[in-house]
């Protein structure tokens, strides 16, 4: 067979076909010709079951992960808070998972899924803890697997989070291919698919967050067994949205009322495709840069429909600092002896903030930690900072500019939790909907906005008519 | 002087600047889009000379040959003595008192 053309526009145009090659999944069905898609019936006939999901993290060793309560930490929020409040905090210890973080979960079936459809490798896209899981899987399976990592700036100084991750990867048997910053990630990405026929391991597929509904649901079962009831409060880490959807999914499958917060590190001001900003960042997901942007638009994924979705669960969305995250990171270490990623904490520092406003008989409940290491600590990433010019130092973290400095709150009551505008988000997930699909909306559509929004019809229609006069 | 099989690193421009999408910052723009990878040496080659590699998974790739056996340096960093300081803070907030 003749060579295809290799140029960015040529490989771009192929896109699609080759996407439905390595996904096996005929997105269309699920389509109604305009705005709305049928996500529930995507999610059902596409993913697993939550019993199925369990058999097959289980039989690899992935979930079942321990909760526990942090009481020194509770006593520190305590000691921050009005009188009264401070909620317990608790935390799912998912760096217990083989690959070291929730993301396990995703990957478990993701390569379980692509075994049984007979593909001999996987591929991800992923800078993040999800690599080392795909790794970690495809090694236990026996299956091939490259994952395309965004590394370098162009003076060819890496991230040190995302070197530990290239490190973890190749330990695990991968093949690791490692770009300068760009969304063209996606061009290589293409480009590899073609070439091995491998499976494409998004982080976006139904299976791929149907595999974290078993951490929602655990979460339940293990709160109910132990303490009697579900946990008032739930904090995820939100960057694609796959985490906290799918923690909700769970969640809901249990029955449980918990309210669910979606946690962002504030990177407002940073461009995430910016070569001088990248190794200008502290934290390298977790971000608002993947979380308001995959929030507001989904689709804009490497699926044709994401199935993380997280505006239609989220209750509320708060950001923090990356100096209020060192200094969380830093009390779970000294406070109650266990040494984590720092990214993995941007929830657990949320929680930090939050309880302070929750009555002391109330539970708080962060659903992850992450393993750390040389390069994914604290640490190497307050040098790597300093090295690169950002000013990091004691003050108030509310002072805190992101790529210019790093502001370690000189007293832990100084972490906030700063709430950002949830139907500001909404609105824009409306306006970029009719712009894709036009203002001429059907009942569906209609209904469909209300789904992705949470809102009722009435909010909805007043959102769309106002949007469409500004349009 | 690296030979025939052993294991190496490679790295590639992908793209030029010209031939990058044009959706990207300035800074961005004006740089190539570069790729680094590793695998065993098909040929016996020099450091900066132009080589083809297999990947652990059999997969084939060309570009400028730039280490011999690679390994990670990536390390603790240095001393942040802030991170001494929040240690001493926090307990001095919890037990301080039972001293």
């Amino acid at each position: 067979m003749a060579k295809l053309p290799q140029d960015y526009d040529s490989v771009m145009a192929r896109k699609n076909e080759v996407m439905n090659k390595a996904l096996s999944i005929d997105y269309s069905v699920f389509e109604s010709g305009g705005m709305a898609f049928d996500y529930e019936r995507m999610m059902r006939e596409t993913g697993y079951s939550l019993e199925e999901m369990q058999e097959i993290q289980y039989s690899v060793g992935v979930g079942n992960t321990p909760i526990i309560e942090l009481r020194n930490l509770t006593a520190l929020a305590r000691a921050c808070a009005p009188e009264g409040k401070g909620a317990r905090i608790f935390i799912k210890d998912e760096a217990c998972n083989p690959s070291g973080s929730f993301k396990a979960r995703r990957a478990a079936n993701a390569v379980y899924h692509a075994k049984r459809l007979g593909y001999k490798g996987v591929i991800a896209a992923t800078s993040g803890n999800y690599g080392a899981a795909v790794a970690s899987q495809a090694a236990i399976a026996g299956l091939e697997c490259i994952i395309v990592q965004e590394c370098y700036d162009s003076k060819g100084v890496g991230q040190p989070e995302i070197v530990e991750k290239a490190r973890k990867c190749e330990a695990l048997g991968a093949e690791v291919v490692q770009l300068t910053v760009g969304p063209e990630l996606f061009y290589k990405f293409i480009l590899l698919l073609e070439e091995t026929g491998y499976f494409n391991a998004s982080l976006y597929t139904p299976f791929g967050i149907a595999g974290v509904e078993t951490l929602g649901y655990e979460v339940s079962m293990q709160f109910r067994e132990k303490y009697g009831k579900d946990p008032d409060v739930i904090v995820c880490t939100n960057a694609g949205g796959g985490n906290l959807t799918g923690t909700a999914r769970g969640l809901q499958k249990a029955g449980a009322a918990t309210q669910v917060v979606g946690a962002s590190i504030d990177l407002t001001g940073l461009h995430m495709a910016s070569d001088d900003a990248f190794n200008k960042k502290s934290c390298t997901t977790g971000h608002t840069g993947f979380g308001v942007p995959y929030a507001v638009d989904p689709d804009h994924s490497d699926v044709p429909r994401s199935a993380a979705r997280p505006l239609r669960y989220m209750d509320r969305y708060v950001t923090i600092t990356q100096g209020e995250l060192f200094y969380i990171t830093e009390c779970l270490a000294t406070l109650e002896g266990l040494e984590k990623g720092p990214a993995g904490n941007t929830s657990l520092t949320a929680a930090f903030a939050l309880a302070q406003e929750l009555d002391q008989d109330q539970m708080i409940v962060v659903q992850e930690t992450e393993y750390t290491g040389a390069g994914k600590h604290l640490q190497p990433q307050l040098s790597f900072a300093r090295q690169n010019g950002i000013d990091v130092r004691f003050g108030d973290p509310a002072e805190e500019v992101p790529g210019k400095s790093v502001i370690i709150p000189s007293h832990p009551s100084l972490i906030k939790a700063k709430d950002m505008d949830l139907d500001r988000q909404k609105r824009s997930l409306i306006r970029g909907n009719l712009r894709k699909y036009g203002t001429e909306l059907s009942e569906a559509d209609y209904e469909y906005l209300c789904e992705e929004t949470k809102k009722d019809m009435e909010w909805v229609k007043a959102t769309v008519e106002e949007l469409k006069a500004a349009l | 002087m690296a030979k025939k099989g052993d294991w190496v690193r490679i790295h590639k421009i992908i793209l030029k600047p010209e031939e990058r999408t044009g959706k990207l910052p300035e800074d961005t723009q004006a740089v190539p889009l570069e790729m680094w990878t590793k695998g065993y040496l098909l040929a016996d080659a020099e450091i900066g000379d132009e080589v083809e590699i297999e990947s652990v998974n059999g997969r084939h790739e060309t570009g400028t040959l730039i280490e011999l056996e690679p390994y990670y340096t990536h390390d603790y960093g240095v001393c942040v003595p802030e991170l001494l300081a929040i240690d001493k803070q926090v307990r001095e907030i919890l037990f301080g008192g039972d001293k």
